[in-house]
């Protein structure tokens, strides 16, 4: 049905969106006329995409993301681009220049971040389909607090052309859904080669998930079930687990020495990417103008910062020390051995066990301002930022509820095997029925 | 960069270094953030402090490769597409401020 369009005009009273298209045009195929939203981060030809940042307020991509070009392809109708902390830097999408989303569960708590108004918007029920980016958690973490699926891809199987940078060895876009099928088949249609992406792998994802898990052994390290995580979701999760273990699967408790300092390695590295990546933002090519009439760093250093939020600004210059001279060994290179060494300690466990289950976050969802102290938001990112560190697949899937707060189960597999860790959610998902 | 480490606890940064570090990353940070933003940058740099004990165990084979295509000529945005988002263009250039 080309020529066709889908109107878009939601209740969107959770804020998910930072704008709609009310006429939203598709077409014939896996997706044919589906409502797709997509995070504001990534790439929308025509549609205003700002990564949630003043910095980019009035910006117009001229292209397409990949991932967007492969929506289209099979008939989605991109229905709006939506909220985010700003630049994906945040665990709440309290960071948003543009306002909070709330949490459709409970509005009076965060929807998980970064890719918080992607979850809102398919709890909501506004969407089926959503789009997110997970650079240390972003996917999972809203998955998990808004109680809806999301999945980190293997890096490289999904395109990063046209995602606006935050930490390139880091990041995928990854599928939200309220179920595992649709996630799958969004990452369906998304996954597969992209020449212009560099890191790209040339591997498709043609997948029906497939419930039997007998015989799938299940590692599960005690570091996930460490401190700071709260006993009620350790609980729920422990229950998720025994569900699959009554349903045929093995499982081993094992241990993952690295996580003492993963989140520490991964701030590192995540911040020191920032600091390169968001230095073309400078309003010369885009976003509100620097004033030309002044010279240039001090024009350049004006409009930055009234362009970026706190925490924005807060993350390039802790990436700007750890990579200067005479701190580049303490920081930035210790963390690169602390990267190897988490995946040293997934490569020694995947050859004993197939896939790896924990909570996805240690805590259910949290009050608005709870996390107004920035290191005590990084440290809730502990249990997901190993598998971006690594560059393996995870998936979130609801477990359960701590006061009818939702509670994600995580489970990580081996690089490229995303196709298992989609198959252990859905046996989960189908509970004792199989 | 060498921090001045002046009138600081050892291992701490202090005002200054955050200013000269806004300096370096191209932000500016204006008199009444100062405190604040070394503050937190202390609580988080001391966190980091942690990779201090951090040693290789066994080095593990790295599996993101950047993979290089042939320097051929494709269609990519025109000059016009290009200056569409600038928010300042005079005659097919941006236009940016004065270097010197």
């Amino acid at each position: 049905m080309p020529g066709h369009t889908v109107s878009f005009h939601p209740d969107d009273r959770y804020s998910a969106f930072l704008r709609t298209v009310a006429e939203a045009p598709c077409g014939e195929g896996k997706l044919g006329g589906i409502r797709v939203a997509v995070k504001d981060n990534i790439s929308t030809a025509g549609i205003e995409t700002t990564c949630a940042s003043r910095i980019l307020q009035g910006y117009i991509p001229p292209f397409d993301a990949t991932v967007v070009k492969r929506l289209k392809r099979e008939g989605a109708a991109i229905v709006g681009k939506t909220n985010m902390d700003e630049f994906g830097m945040g665990t709440t999408t309290e960071n948003s220049a543009f306002g909070p989303t709330q949490n459709p569960v409970d509005p009076s708590r965060v929807p998980g971040g970064s890719s918080g108004g992607s979850a809102a918007a398919v709890a909501a029920g506004i969407v089926p389909l959503a789009l997110g980016t997970d650079t240390g958690g972003s996917i999972r973490c809203p998955a998990a607090f808004c109680g809806i699926v999301g999945l980190k891809p293997t890096y490289g199987r999904v395109s990063r052309y046209g995602l606006i940078a935050y930490a390139n060895s880091l990041e995928q876009i990854g599928p939200m859904a309220a179920n595992v099928t649709d996630a799958s088949l969004l990452f369906e249609v998304i996954a597969g080669h992209d020449p212009r992406d560099s890191t790209s792998l040339d591997c498709p994802y043609r997948h029906i998930p497939d419930p039997e898990i007998r015989g799938v052994k299940i590692g599960v390290p005690e570091e996930f079930f460490g401190e700071g995580v709260d006993p009620r979701v350790a609980s729920v999760v422990w229950d998720a687990i025994s569900l699959l273990e009554r349903k045929g699967a093995e499982v081993i408790t094992c241990r993952m020495p690295s996580m003492a300092y993963a989140l520490a390695a991964y701030y590192v590295t995540c911040t020191s990417e920032a600091s390169s990546n968001l230095a073309r933002f400078d309003g010369v090519r885009y976003g509100p103008p620097a004033d030309t009439k002044r010279p240039w760093h001090e024009a350049f250093q004006e409009r930055r910062r009234e362009g970026f939020g706190e925490e924005v600004r807060r993350r390039i210059m802790l990436g700007t020390f750890a990579l200067s001279s005479g701190y580049y060994g303490k920081y930035y290179a210790k963390a690169q051995a602390a990267r190897n060494n988490v995946r040293a300690d997934f490569e020694r466990l995947f050859r004993e066990v197939d896939v790896l289950a924990g909570p996805t976050m240690p805590t259910v969802a949290f009050r608005f301002g709870e996390k107004s102290d920035p290191l005590s938001m990084y440290l809730s990112d502990i249990l997901t930022v190993p598998a971006n560190l690594a560059g393996v697949p995870a998936i979130s899937v609801p477990c359960g509820k701590v006061e009818r707060l939702p509670v994600g189960l995580q489970v990580m597999g081996r690089w490229m095997e995303d196709e298992r860790v989609v198959d252990v959610a859905y046996a989960f998902e189908q509970g004792g029925s199989a | 960069m060498q921090p001045s480490r002046q009138g600081g606890i050892i291992g701490m940064i202090t005002e200054r270094d955050t200013e000269h570090i806004g300096q370096l990353a191209d932000i500016a940070i204006h008199r009444e953030e100062l405190a604040s933003f070394t503050s937190r940058f202390n609580e988080i740099l001391e966190y980091f402090d942690l990779l201090d004990q951090v040693e290789v165990v066994e080095e593990v084979e790295e599996r993101a490769y950047n993979i290089l295509r042939e320097d051929e000529v494709t269609p990519s945005l025109s000059q016009e597409e290009a200056l569409s988002n600038a928010p300042g263009n005079e005659d097919g250039f941006f236009k940016a401020p004065r270097v010197m």
